[in-house]
């Protein structure tokens, strides 16, 4: 049975509601504070360290995001992004029924559809815009202090870098939204939502490579000579990368550091069993060519929770 | 003859094997206030859900204003204005932009939105808080903001959850009273309640639910005399003279059912129509002195209740039986 009218009926109207609530709110000014905070130690300490090694890098714009030893904005950004997207949206649809205004919105002529994705599409929105802004402070300071303007090259990878991290900030915001739909206390979405990501973040890359192990147990003669078996660490990679943290570091250390080669083992010897120079800094395309299934997967992700959160929300009853 | 808005027909609603409404049929015509009447639990906001296609209708069929909610919500929420019970709002928003933010979702345009807001606002007497932030608003001016929703909207079909519930009896009295000017608009109105003489004031007809069922539909009237036997009740309060059994006369009257004695020198007569002029020609007859002298229309609270009575003790005859 078809249903009649366009499900984007009102979606504007939600998108702006809630992007204007979002930046009235106080959680939004701190979370904003939080991000520039948390992103201002690393950045000082990447000029500091930078301009001492001016001479000689031709990627000085994007050793300001990574520079690579210590602490950086990338790092940092890992992890303030999920809390920032998990504290958007985790009372996004109990908050309107604790509210009691769900059955009062949805008796306009809208179709849910329209307060779903308004509220994903908002979030996302607010979220891109503090990226953005933090990418020009970044930019902009970094020019300021280091004087040295970017290249085309390195301008496209910041920006490139800048989707990867919208992406992430969805799956997160995916995540917090589902379960903004399955539990009816916000506090308890909240408390799930930031368990998942701890445990994505801090726990699975420990766990990961015991259950690897167990799935193909290391050669004995690689560990004898001191090595890892390749099977062990192909089984190893493929399941720490169910964390989104990890895809998401992976993705943008590649952009970010053109010299990145691969994400594995075996890709760097088939390159150098080719002849290639391992060290060199790879061109533009081949980066995004790496990067790309990292960043796809992010995608997918944050596309894959949103259905998920869409099926929940559609089968929900109204009624309080 | 007006013809129907809203037409149930075999109207059913299951949660897995619990039946919560069952294979409902009604028709509510064009400018006609209709009660739903019930206990809490009977159905009756599961009812309202799938007239607005809130919720998945399990078997039956509703048409609502020409439309039917499974597949054309939009065009049958464009023309319903739905009053939830404990109507929400979006507390750090001021009652016009709360107001506003729904007139954008019904796509109101600019110009149009801004002065029917200033209307509705006058309509409910909220002008003088128009601009203050909905948590400062009391139950009661919340539930005429939600009032005023449905002006703006400029509904066809007003269905009112529970209007009423928790209010005190003055924002109660007020509120009913702006229902009745809707009413006098020519919308339609459902109206679900419980507390039954407040609706009988309003209602042209109502219907008994509960359970899931409609036990009875009609007016009032026709309920009391399906229900109660007869629809009046007269009080009568009068001192015979010595000597003069009253009761009896009052008895005689044609069309009463029953006479009472209450107290000393007070009567409670059941009557099929109204008998004031026949009890006081009976009371003068028999050289009394008459003191007072009522009417009490048929009260839904007694049909209500007495039906109710009325079910268990069939229940419980079916159940004895078997």
């Amino acid at each position: 049975m078809r249903r009649e009218g366009s499900p984007w009926q009102g979606l504007g109207t939600v998108l702006l509601k809630e992007l204007t609530d979002h930046f009235d709110s106080a959680r939004m000014v701190l979370l904003a504070l939080l991000m520039v905070l948390a992103a201002a130690v690393p950045f000082y300490s990447a000029v500091e360290q930078l301009r001492t090694t001016t001479s000689e890098d031709p990627f000085l714009l994007l050793k300001l995001f990574n520079p690579g030893q210590t602490l950086s904005v990338m790092q940092i950004l890992a992890f303030v992004l999920p809390v920032m997207a998990i504290g958007l949206g985790f009372d996004a649809v109990n908050g309107e029924h604790n509210r009691r205004t769900l059955s009062r919105i949805l008796a306009q002529p809208i179709y849910r559809d329209a307060l779903l994705a308004g509220k994903f599409l908002a979030a996302i929105t607010v979220l891109a815009i503090n990226l953005i802004c933090l990418w020009l402070l970044v930019v902009g300071f970094g020019v300021y202090f280091l004087g040295v303007p970017p290249s085309g090259d390195e301008f496209t990878r910041s920006l490139v870098f800048l989707a990867v991290a919208i992406a992430y900030a969805g799956v997160w915001l995916g995540l917090a939204m589902l379960l903004s739909v399955l539990f009816r206390s916000p506090a308890t979405a909240a408390l799930l939502a930031l368990g998942v990501w701890l445990f994505m973040t801090l726990l699975w890359p420990l766990i990961a490579p015991f259950i690897a192990q167990r799935i193909a147990p290391p050669d004995i003669r690689y560990l004898l000579l001191g090595l890892q078996d390749p099977q062990t660490f192909a089984w190893e990679q493929a399941l720490t990368r169910i964390s989104p943290d990890v895809l998401f570091q992976e993705a943008a250390r590649t952009v970010l550091t053109p010299t990145t080669q691969s994400l594995g083992p075996l890709l760097d010897q088939i390159r150098q069993l080719r002849g290639e120079v391992i060290g060199a800094a790879l061109p533009l395309r081949e980066s995004l060519l790496i990067a790309w299934p990292q960043a796809v997967g992010l995608i997918a992700g944050a596309i894959v929770l949103f259905v998920a959160t869409y099926v929940a929300f559609q089968r929900q009853e109204v009624r309080a | 003859m007006s013809e129907p808005v809203i037409t149930a027909r075999g109207l059913t609603k299951r949660y897995g094997e619990a039946v919560v409404v069952d294979t409902l049929d009604f028709d509510i015509l064009k400018g006609e206030t209709f009660g739903l009447l019930g206990p809490n639990g009977a159905g009756k906001t599961t009812t309202i859900l799938m007239m607005l296609g809130l919720t998945e209708v399990s078997g039956g069929a509703v048409v609502v204003a020409g439309y039917d909610p499974v597949r054309q919500p939009l065009e049958v929420k464009r023309r319903v204005g739905y009053l939830p019970d404990l109507v929400g709002f979006y507390d750090h928003m001021t009652a016009v932009e709360n107001l506003a933010y729904t007139a954008r979702l019904m796509g109101l345009g600019h110009d149009v939105r801004e002065v029917r807001i200033v209307d509705a606002l006058a309509r409910v007497r909220l002008t003088d808080v128009a601009h203050n932030r909905v948590a400062t608003f009391s139950r009661g001016m919340r539930q005429r903001l939600g009032l005023a929703e449905l002006i703006v909207k400029r509904a066809e079909i007003a269905i009112l959850d529970e209007p009423t519930s928790g209010l005190d009896p003055q924002s109660t009295h007020e509120f009913l009273d702006m229902i009745g000017e809707l009413k006098r608009e020519g919308v339609t109105i459902l109206i679900t309640s419980h507390l039954l003489d407040q609706v009988q004031r309003l209602c042209d007809r109502v219907a008994l639910f509960r359970s899931g069922k409609i036990l009875v539909m009609g007016t009032v009237g026709e309920l009391a005399r399906q229900v109660l036997g007869a629809g009046f009740v007269v009080d009568v309060e009068a001192a015979a003279a010595p000597g003069k059994e009253l009761a009896a006369r009052l008895g005689a009257i044609a069309g009463v059912l029953n006479v009472q004695q209450t107290a000393e020198a007070t009567y409670r007569l059941t009557a099929d129509h109204d008998v004031r002029a026949e009890a006081a020609r009976a009371v003068v007859a028999a050289d009394g002195a008459l003191t007072r002298l009522s009417v009490d229309n048929p009260s839904l609270d007694a049909i209500y209740t007495r039906f109710f009575e009325k079910q268990a003790a069939t229940e419980g005859e079916i159940r004895d039986a078997a």
